[in-house]
């Protein structure tokens, strides 16, 4: 590791990083600006969406679901690579900090790809005529939902926070193997099975006016998961530093 | 094929041979569980050619994730893990030995033992040879996930629930392909293509799960 010391300044902030303390105080400084950016970008995303882009020729009304549903599953998959890559450099580095965020990202993106689930199924009732179909996505987003899960399920099973840190990183990456994998498997099973009655509505490329709400929500979800994560690192940061010096005072001083 | 594989596939075979009646529940398992299909479904010949395929992949995938649990479990208890993990050799060739000796005791008497199921269940003449070859490729691939998932799994006192939570996700792709060569074969199309691609992934999985595993053990069991 000698060599990654000597090669400063550009690793300094690397290293940095690595500190919780360091972390905690940096993002306190960014929360408020972050949240009032994700708060403004979400409140004029949505109205913009649900109230003034035009409405869908084919569906109506009820494509403005798409103003949730897309950024959500954005933000499902994304998260799942945000966590894989955290616990790699937890693995890597050994950093405890990376360890923190990668706890931090699996409920955040557990609960994202439920509501991606959630939205397509209410979508697919006026779209598809039912709730669920064995659609390609539908079962993919399924399976990454129990990819979630299981990194959850193995965090919280280990006593010590070390082990169970390791454990689901290395189910993280384990997972980002398989992936594309899932993915292309569960397209060639759905080729294979294609059910007759329903027909997927192809989406044509989308009207401008229909894509800049859609657009200006997808940058709204990825602040908000920004917020989000900082929040649950915060979180978690105090929980396994209690007994560091810095966060007593903090604590007791009741200071910011 | 020397550094501990072989010594460690001896090892645990002649561990399996004294305890027969554990080495055997798998293969108990599969052919019980499959009678429930008809109990449950229906006894229609008809209808179960239909589901045959499917039936015999699901239920051989339940039969391994449950003798999963118990591929590091002894040697944990034992003390024995601690030692492989301690010698100086890489640790993901004897694991390969291991996963291999496991995969002879489950998975393979699984293959042997489906075309009796494919019989009870009237399976259809065409699907007997790929069922046979896609379980030979197919067990092997659970063997060597499964294996990923146990050694996370096996310092925790109850980690059987836990293991096939983590397992079952990987599974898909596997039964995605192995139920797809018995199906396209039914059907009349050529069956190589799924079970090529279920020959690839045995070998990548051959490839990256004993280093999974390996960093699994490793970073779990040690602290």
């Amino acid at each position: 590791m000698n060599w990654l010391t000597n090669w400063s300044p550009s690793w300094q902030w690397f290293h940095r990083l690595g500190s919780p303390r360091w972390f905690y105080q940096t993002t306190g400084r960014w929360l408020p600006w972050l949240s009032l950016l994700a708060l403004a970008l979400l409140s004029t995303g949505l109205v913009w969406g649900l109230g003034f882009a035009p409405q869908d020729a084919k569906q109506g009304n009820s494509f403005r679901i798409i103003y949730l549903h897309v950024p959500a599953s954005f933000l499902a998959l994304a998260g799942y690579y945000i966590m894989a890559i955290a616990g790699a450099i937890g693995l890597i580095w050994k950093m405890k900090l990376s360890y923190m965020v990668m706890k931090s990202a699996a409920p955040i993106g557990a609960v994202l790809t439920f509501l991606a689930l959630f939205t397509g199924a209410i979508w697919g009732k006026p779209t598809w005529g039912t709730y669920w179909v064995w659609d390609a996505r539908v079962t993919s987003m399924l399976i990454l939902l129990f990819l979630y899960l299981g990194v959850l399920a193995l965090q919280y099973a280990f006593h010590s926070n070390e082990a169970g840190n390791r454990a689901s990183a290395i189910l993280a990456l384990v997972g980002t193997v398989n992936i594309p994998i899932i993915y292309k498997s569960v397209d060639w099973w759905y080729t294979l099975h294609q059910p007759a009655t329903i027909k997927l509505t192809s989406a044509p490329s989308m009207h401008p006016d229909m894509f800049q709400p859609l657009l200006v929500m997808i940058l709204g979800f990825y602040c908000f998961y920004t917020v989000a994560l900082f929040l649950f690192t915060r979180a978690e940061i105090l929980r396994r530093e209690r007994n560091s010096t810095w966060v007593k005072e903090l604590v007791m001083g009741g200071q910011h | 094929m020397s550094s501990g594989f072989s010594d460690y596939l001896r090892r645990d075979l002649l561990l399996a041979l004294r305890r027969r009646g554990e080495a055997a529940s798998p293969l108990v398992f599969f052919i019980m569980v499959s009678t429930l299909v008809p109990l449950g479904i229906t006894p229609e010949s008809a209808r179960l050619a239909e589901i045959a395929p499917g039936i015999i992949w699901v239920m051989a995938l339940l039969a391994t994730l449950l003798s999963t649990d118990g591929l590091f479990a002894s040697d944990y208890q034992d003390g024995s893990l601690e030692q492989l993990l301690i010698s100086p050799q890489m640790l993901a060739m004897p694991l390969l030995g291991k996963i291999t000796a496991h995969w002879m005791v489950t998975g393979l008497p699984l293959t042997l033992a489906s075309p009796i199921l494919g019989v009870m269940l009237s399976l259809p003449d065409e699907g007997y040879l790929p069922m046979v070859a896609s379980l030979a490729l197919g067990t092997g691939c659970l063997s060597l996930i499964g294996a990923v998932g146990a050694a996370l799994t096996v310092s925790l006192r109850k980690g059987g629930l836990l293991l096939s939570l983590l397992v079952m996700p990987l599974y898909m792709p596997v039964i995605i392909f192995g139920s797809a060569t018995v199906q396209s074969a039914i059907d009349g199309f050529a069956w190589s293509g799924p079970l090529a691609i279920l020959g690839a992934m045995l070998a990548a999985a051959i490839a990256l799960c004993p280093l999974a595993a390996a960093g699994g053990l490793r970073l779990t069991s040690i602290n």
